[in-house]
């Protein structure tokens, strides 16, 4: 007579129900983190950063060497806060930070552009942080190609760039101006997904054990799978709650085109919460109190948004980073999402993204159904 | 179906390499209020949870309500209200909702009617929507005594339910506990109070894992053949000194005003007493306590962990 029964089941997820109500803490955190991190990721970080303090060294007073100023101002990229009367201001405003940025025009630059000897600009960047100089330096040097054609014309005509042998036609396709929060909106929900279930789930058992109340459930005729699916129900609806959070403001707030189909969306979710949860289980069955139950939830988190292409490229990362990666549900949750919602991608698209998460999922509720029946005996 | 309600021979559990429950027979009448008594760590808990199907059971054999407690534990479990020591409900949840999921889980015909008359009985009515966590000690012990109670169980299984309960609580408890009995519920209970312990009616006093004695009150006392001297008067402390370490002297123990002399050889403690008996002191010879000769089977137990 140990079968599994649903009256059993739905004592344990009506009770799950009213704890999470009474408990106020846990609750904020599972509205919170999702609140709190879209202002973050969605507001506060770009990672094509525009109007960059920029130091202007310009010695040459010419037509051209303004027009040069005003293109590089045009492009938006750099934003002309100082004039470095000498190289050793420019030196020093580099050197404190004060400054991204220092273009150096030297004074027989339109001399030499109208002899065509092709004068030199230096650009000096701040480097130190790569990620925010790039997509600055990208645009200055294809800027310099095109700058003066509208001005050089006549017999001056020949002094334009000259066209190279291949034409190269760039489509960015999907997010064509960049915009970051198109990329890290929809990515944030699988985040805020790992972050949240996994914890929760982690401390939900643990508690049980370190509050004594396992003793009591245990001496009842309640099976293990009855209180392990029965715990995981309710935060299965948090988590499309959360989802469903970040999709409206996806949608109203940060404006993300939401080209594919939402349903499809729900639906693949519910294997990466579950996956997620599972996780938790596991880590609840492993943990002696609800301290290390957070800790190694972190341990799990970390990897998670880091490994995955949520904040880095994917691709940029040597093999062996890339093959943890792979392990990891966020990544292809990631990779699915973005599709869906960016690409439009339809069932076929995302198949072989929903196999590893799949896998994951079953491997992870075999481990912890198999730890959790052997520390109920 | 056997007159007893639990009927169990040579039950016996290891942790690694301690044995914390040897080799104990145990039976249970129907209807019976048994109690079980030992010293912290005697292995008490461990037997109950391996009564109520909590841990499975190294060696032995035996029946618990009819039901083997080897393979069919999920039917004990379905018959049986354990309490255990450490108050174990949510103190999240309100009395009423504790109840009710104790009575979802097993599947009560008439639920709320159910739930009902339990806090009703138990006079936790107008508490009902009162957080457990909120609650002091004794309202929660007659929490946990209804909650255990909700599916109408055969068997009571109570582990230490009077710890840290106040006089008028436990006496409460315990007219509800005779109340139980004479409806025909059977209860195993522990506890390391003696009056409790004579209020049972029979007893098994277990230490070290072994059970050193069973029967009713009147039984272990005689069987301990224990005979104990009473001395009353002023310094004591001298006496008890005097009496320690002489042949047939086993327990000294000073009682508020009074000294109790116990052994189990009469004539050497008779000698005993004789040497230094004075008149400044009045000395009578009396029945042996509960608590003499518990003490007394403490003493003379090997204590295997040590």
């Amino acid at each position: 007579m140990r079968r599994f029964t649903l009256h059993r089941l739905w004592a344990i997820v009506l009770k799950e129900f009213i704890q999470m109500r009474r408990d106020r803490v846990t609750f904020g955190m599972m509205v919170g983190i999702p609140l709190m991190q879209l202002m973050l990721f969605g507001f506060a970080i770009n990672s094509d950063p525009r109007h960059l303090p920029t130091a202007l060294r310009l010695v040459d007073q010419g037509p051209y060497a303004r027009a040069l100023v005003a293109a590089l101002r045009q492009s938006e990229y750099f934003a002309i806060t100082r004039e470095a009367a000498s190289e050793a201001e420019a030196a020093r405003l580099l050197q404190r930070g004060e400054v991204q940025f220092v273009i150096n025009i030297p004074e027989d630059f339109t001399r030499r552009l109208l002899r065509g000897e092709r004068p030199t600009v230096l650009l000096e960047a701040d480097a130190s942080d790569p990620a925010a100089t790039g997509p600055a330096l990208a645009a200055a040097r294809t800027l310099a190609g095109s700058v003066f054609d509208r001005d050089l014309t006549g017999p001056l005509a020949r002094l334009r760039g000259k066209p190279g042998p291949v034409d190269f036609q760039v489509h960015a396709h999907y997010n064509p101006e960049n915009i970051t929060q198109y990329n890290v909106v929809p990515g944030l929900m699988g985040v805020v997904l790992t972050m949240t279930m996994v914890v929760i789930t982690a401390l939900a058992i643990t508690r049980e054990r370190e509050r004594g109340t396992m003793e009591n459930l245990l001496a009842t005729p309640v099976r293990p799978a009855e209180v392990m699916i029965g715990k995981i129900i309710p935060y299965i609806v948090v988590g499309y709650i959360q989802m469903t959070l970040i999709l409206l403001a996806a949608r109203f707030l940060f404006r993300v085109p939401l080209e594919g189909s939402l349903a499809l969306v729900y639906v693949v979710s519910f294997a990466f919460i579950a996956a997620n949860l599972a996780v938790g289980i596991t880590f609840s069955t492993l943990a002696k109190n609800q301290l290390q139950a957070v800790q190694m939830a972190f341990f799990f988190f970390l990897p998670s948004i880091l490994l995955s292409g949520f904040m880095f490229p994917f691709r940029g990362m040597p093999e062996w980073a890339q093959g943890i990666g792979s392990v990891l549900p966020l990544t292809h949750y990631l990779r699915i999402v973005r599709g869906i919602l960016l690409k439009g991608s339809g069932p076929a698209d995302i198949a072989p993204e929903l196999w590893p998460l799949l896998a994951f999922l079953v491997i992870a509720l075999l481990v912890g159904v198999k730890r959790y029946r052997q520390t109920l005996d | 179906m056997s007159d007893f309600a639990i009927d169990v021979a040579g039950v016996t559990k290891r942790f690694g390499d301690k044995t914390v429950v040897n080799a104990i027979d145990l039976q249970v009448r129907r209807g019976e209020i048994y109690g079980f008594l030992g010293p912290n760590g005697s292995g008490k808990t461990t037997f109950i949870r391996m009564l109520c199907g909590l841990l499975t059971p190294d060696a032995g054999r035996g029946t618990c309500l009819g039901f083997d407690v080897l393979r069919q534990q999920a039917e004990i479990k379905r018959h049986v209200g354990y309490m255990t020591q450490r108050f174990s409900y949510y103190e999240d949840l309100s009395i009423r909702e504790n109840l009710d999921f104790i009575a979802r889980i097993y599947a009560v015909p008439d639920r709320a009617a159910a739930v009902q008359r339990s806090l009703e009985r138990l006079r936790l009515a107008n508490r009902s929507h009162q957080l457990a966590g909120e609650l002091s000690g004794g309202w929660k012990q007659r929490l946990a005594l209804a909650a255990c109670l909700i599916h109408s169980p055969q068997l009571l299984l109570l582990d230490e339910p009077t710890a840290g309960v106040d006089p008028k609580a436990r006496r409460d408890f315990w007219d509800e506990i005779h109340q139980l009995a004479a409806d025909g519920l059977t209860v195993l209970i522990t506890t390391h109070y003696m009056d409790e312990a004579e209020r049972c009616h029979r007893l098994a006093y277990l230490a070290y894992g072994q059970l050193l004695a069973r029967g009713t009150v009147a039984d272990v006392i005689a069987s301990a053949k224990l005979t104990t001297w009473i001395v009353a008067g002023p310094r004591l402390r001298a006496i008890a000194d005097a009496l320690r370490g002489r042949a047939g002297v086993e327990q000294v123990v000073a009682f508020g005003n009074t000294l109790h002399v116990s052994g189990r050889e009469a004539a050497q403690l008779d000698a005993a007493i004789a040497a230094v008996r004075d008149a400044g002191h009045t000395w009578t010879r009396a029945a042996a306590s509960l608590e003499d000769v518990f003490i007394g089977l403490m003493d003379t137990a090997r204590d295997n962990f040590a």
